[in-house]
């Protein structure tokens, strides 16, 4: 088996939250440096992770879980402590990667304030959200999966911050975010438990090994109700139209390392999760629930789009704009074909890049002018140029530029979407939300770049020193995967094949059967 | 007849008279050792007790069982003791007086539980009860000046003799019907009997009521509150883990090797019980100010989780009931022994007072932040593996809107928890002095805190014996 490089990519960070744990709360600069180091290993081993999979077994078509751990856990339960990266799972160890070494050096404005505690839970945090996509045992990705929420819950209670246009307070906006998730995981979990103990029944012995459930044929009725208790927990998390309204909240809440961390990578693990277990597993509940998803899908597209046209707090524009893309994502997973999942995959990663990005310059203008409230910018683009060119490229790239990464990713989850001859009103509905796209993020640019100079804001400086690690990383990843998108496609397609290959199996058994549901 | 197989019991006792000479021969000033002293004894006696493992023997013709199953229950027993003493020296040293004897009943109650977790027959089970309920009554009411514990020992007399009285008049019934005091004869002369008889359900009946009293299930739950918030701190955690576990080993034995026959009966009372305890006690907590009474509620609603392992009345339930008991014994201990720390530094037990605890002690927030969540079951603590081996016991066998209802409830309690966790973490504090912990109340936090986050990420060890304890009642 030989080193076991995921447990060390996994390990990295809690590491550094241990060195962190020893280290004097007065000297922040080091804290901060052990965070960036460790998280940076992490960082450089799933590069190379990514182009070792990407040349050996992407290129030549082999596919499938490579670099796999396996370590029996809790023995009478059936638990192996199982990791391993596939097409799918890749990209967003990746993503998570970025994100989490990016985020360090993000700026939250009063994180000065008890660095030492802060920088161990977004070390926490990171490693949760790194276990539930390498997790190959569904119990290891529950225990992950929840891993995540304390963590955030006190870095929005100590670090975050109200907003002026609405009436949320930061504790507010963190019990909301808590409350929501927490609610969805106890339906998840449930659901879980139950397709555990069945599938105990059907194999007859236990197992939370994912790819072995992925063999039962479970019946159609109980598929329809586990589907239906997991899709409610994933899409909680995904923030789907109508449980959408903690994520606005929440990110505009949180101090800029979280936002970046959970609108970039947190809620794709609603997608990973309802694509990995939900569809992989329960292909006909999928089948049963995908055209009720697709209609919220719409809804999240448009209804968000519409709200982030009214909205003057920065970070509300982009916690919509985020509930909005979404919307792309959940279209792409309801068309269940490998087209739609590819580019619903696809999509979460650019969103994750593109949304850190986003906030990590919204952040920084809120850091360095104490204020969020559009009418009260302008202009910055005269004070702040390169916080202004890495605005205007997440804006960009938020819009759906050709040549950046988001592009191809909402192009072919149209064109999986078309192909169903179902979901082709939907999706027609859902591309006016592109448009809109565009005009918000532009309108937005415009009114806080542009403009005039202000003379208030001569006082503030530009981005310097470590400032210019988020800058520099994103955009290099936005243009990178936007040049090359086979880079992305090919790998997510490698991935995507077997669930891809297991829905039309199991729709056309059905069919067989009499298509009696 | 091998009595050796009794010597952790036989230990206990020694222990116990060996402390209460020891105090009456050395001045008064100098019996603050004491307490070390039955730490250290109870620390070996724990130790002793994993040789117990394997034996599976009756003794006096079924009215006494080492089994694993008592094994391991009287390992809880003792786990918590130890835990209990060793952060209890510097509360103890507040109250002032009758320092050995407070240690000495302590051990006294722990025997009870031992005796109560290996009865096979009912008078034993009766027995065991009262030795640890009677040395309850005392512990509660220990400090003498304080109106509130005296309000609280005569309330746990007085509604403690009550249950007692209904689990005894329970008891008599069964025996009545069946003419064996023995359990596992019960089972026999009951399949004997076929049909249920009126007398034998009213007996069935006040089983449960008496047992519900000691491990507060709603509705009888009342007592503990009051209890729990007037009693010495560390007499709370004991009583909360201990006379609890006990309680629910004796009526696990009762119930699955006496009554197996009518288990569709009591599983029905017990489901609906243990639905109405999760919901009743979640919910009270959320507006409780004072931690003591928090707690309390929390302790009601964990009762009702542990009661889903007793429904499904198999092996997997009965491991489920163990694993969670004893790592519930870890959370609790841990949560109390902060509390009766930060009273004896503050003199406070309001949940507003805990403002800035991270700044004024870390590690004494982290401890509670990390109890009270294994206690709501966030992975990766231990109460999530707990909360899984349980709630998966009963899944399929009808009781998912249980299981749904257990998972929304524990997410619900999330919210009394964090509040806790926001006042420490995100207040200023009002006093910004540093809250110190004494040598032995930190290392309970640390274990308390090590085990909880170990047994979350590897449950495995404790699972091994859990599973050893549920076979041996089903052998």
């Amino acid at each position: 088996m030989g080193f076991p490089v995921l447990t060390a990519i996994l390990l990295a960070p809690i590491i550094g939250a241990l060195i962190s744990v020893f280290i004097p709360k007065e000297e922040s600069k080091i804290i901060k440096a052990v965070a960036g180091v460790t998280t940076f290993i992490s960082l450089a081993l799933t590069i190379i992770l990514y182009i070792v999979y990407y040349t050996q077994y992407v290129k030549t078509g082999i596919g499938g879980f490579a670099f796999t751990e396996d370590i029996p856990w809790v023995a009478d339960l059936g638990v192996i402590y199982s990791l391993g990266v596939d097409g799918f799972s890749l990209p967003m160890l990746l993503l998570t990667n970025i994100i989490g070494f990016t985020s360090v050096f993000s700026r939250s404005w009063s994180k000065e304030k008890r660095a030492k505690e802060f920088y161990i839970l977004l070390l926490i945090l990171i490693t949760g959200v790194m276990g539930t996509f390498i997790a190959r045992d569904l119990f290891i990705f529950f225990l992950f999966y929840e891993v995540v929420v304390i963590p955030i819950y006190i870095m929005v209670i100590i670090w975050g911050s109200g907003s002026k246009t609405k009436d949320v307070t930061k504790e507010y906006a963190g019990m909301k975010l808590t409350i929501y998730l927490l609610i969805g995981s106890a339906f998840l979990l449930a659901a879980m438990i139950w397709m555990y103990k069945e599938a105990a029944v059907i194999l007859g012995s236990p197992t939370f090994d994912i790819a072995r459930l992925a063999t039962i044929d479970f019946p159609a009725q109980f598929q329809i109700i586990v589907f239906g208790m997991m899709a409610f927990g994933f899409t909680c998390l995904l923030s789907m139209f109508p449980f959408h309204s903690w994520s606005p909240d929440g990110y505009a809440g949180a101090p800029t390392a979280v936002s970046m961390i959970h609108a970039g990578v947190l809620k794709k693990i609603g997608g990973y999760g309802l694509i990995r277990i939900g569809l992989f597993i329960l292909p006909v509940g999928a089948k049963f629930w995908a055209p009720l998803i697709a209609i919220f899908a719409v809804a999240n597209v448009v209804y968000a789009a519409l709200i982030c046209l009214a909205q003057k707090d920065m970070k509300y524009v982009v916690g919509y704009s985020s509930v909005s893309h979404m919307g792309f994502v959940l279209i792409g997973v309801a068309s269940l074909n490998i087209i739609g999942l590819n580019g619903a995959v696809a999509n979460m990663f650019a969103h994750g890049v593109m949304s850190a990005l986003f906030f990590s310059m919204v952040g920084y203008i809120y850091g360095a002018t104490k204020s969020r409230y559009i009418p009260d910018l302008g202009g910055l683009a005269h004070q702040m140029p390169v916080a202004a060119v890495g605005f205007v490229v997440a804006a960009m790239a938020s819009a759906g530029l050709p040549g950046l990464v988001s592009f191809v990713p909402e192009f072919t989850t149209f064109v999986g979407a078309f192909k169903e001859p179902s979901l082709q009103i939907p999706a027609l509905i859902a591309l006016t939300g592109v448009v809109l796209g565009a005009v918000y993020v532009l309108r937005m640019v415009a009114n806080v770049l542009f403009g005039p100079r202000k003379e208030e804001w001569d006082h503030v400086e530009d981005i310097k020193g470590s400032y210019w690690i988020p800058v520099v990383v994103l955009i290099a990843f936005i243009v990178a995967f936007g040049v090359f998108p086979s880079l992305l496609m090919d790998m997510v397609n490698s991935g995507v094949q077997p669930i891809a290959a297991k829905l039309v199996q199991a729709t056309t058994a059905a069919a067989q059967m009499g298509g009696s549901i | 007849m091998d009595l050796s197989l009794l010597s952790i019991e036989i230990a206990t006792v020694l222990l116990a008279l060996t402390v209460l000479i020891i105090g009456l021969l050395i001045p008064k000033e100098q019996r603050f050792g004491l307490g070390y002293l039955v730490t250290i004894g109870l620390a070996i006696i724990l130790f002793v007790s994993f040789g117990f493992y394997g034996i599976n023997a009756t003794l006096f013709d079924g009215m006494y069982f080492v089994d694993d199953f008592s094994i391991f229950f009287k390992q809880l027993f003792l786990v918590a003791a130890v835990l209990v003493t060793l952060a209890a020296t510097l509360y103890v040293k507040k109250i002032g007086t009758n320092y050995g004897e407070f240690f000495v009943m302590i051990v006294f109650a722990a025997l009870g539980m031992m005796v109560l977790a290996s009865a096979g027959e009912f008078i034993t089970l009766y027995l065991g009860l009262e030795t640890m309920t009677i040395s309850f009554y005392i512990l509660t009411g220990f400090k003498k000046k304080d109106s509130k514990s005296a309000e609280s020992g005569i309330k746990y007399l007085i509604l403690g003799a009550m249950s007692s009285g209904i689990l005894l008049y329970g008891l008599s019934l069964v025996y009545g019907m069946t003419g064996t005091t023995v359990i596992s004869e019960v089972a026999v002369k009951l399949s004997q009997m076929g049909s249920l008889s009126p007398a034998m359900i009213v007996g069935m009946v006040f089983l449960v009521a008496g047992f519900g009293f000691k491990i507060s299930a709603v509705p009888f739950q009342m007592w503990s509150p009051d209890v729990y918030e007037g009693a010495p701190t560390p007499v709370t955690a004991f009583l909360a883990v201990g006379s609890k576990a006990a309680a629910f080993a004796a009526l696990l034995r009762v119930f699955l090797v006496a009554f197996p026959d009518y288990s569709l009966q009591w599983k029905m009372l017990f489901a609906a019980l243990a639905a109405l305890t999760i919901i009743i006690g979640n919910l009270v907590a959320i507006p409780q100010t004072n931690i003591k009474r928090m707690l309390a509620y929390s302790s009601i609603a964990q009762a009702g989780y542990i009661m889903t392992g007793v429904i499904a009345a198999d092996a997997a339930g009965v491991r489920g009931v163990a694993f969670y008991g004893m790592l519930y014994v870890f959370a609790t201990i841990g949560a109390f022994t902060v509390v009766m720390n930060f009273s004896a530094n503050t003199g406070s037990d309001e949940i507003r007072d805990y403002a800035g605890l991270a700044q004024r002690s870390p590690l004494m927030a982290a401890v509670l932040t990390v109890c009270l969540l294994s206690m709501a079951g966030i992975p990766p603590l231990a109460g999530f593996a707990g909360k899984f081996y349980l709630f998966s016991s009963i899944v399929d066998q009808g009781y998912l809107w249980l299981v749904i209802i257990g998972l929304l409830m524990s997410m619900a309690s999330v919210y009394y928890y964090l509040s806790v966790a926001k006042q420490m973490y995100m207040a200023d504090p009002a006093d910004d002095s540093l809250i110190v912990v004494p040598a032995g109340a930190k290392a309970v936090l640390l274990i308390t805190m090590a085990v909880t986050v170990f047994l979350g990420i590897y449950p495995q060890p404790l699972s091994v014996l859990a599973n050893l304890a549920a076979n041996s009642l089903f052998f």
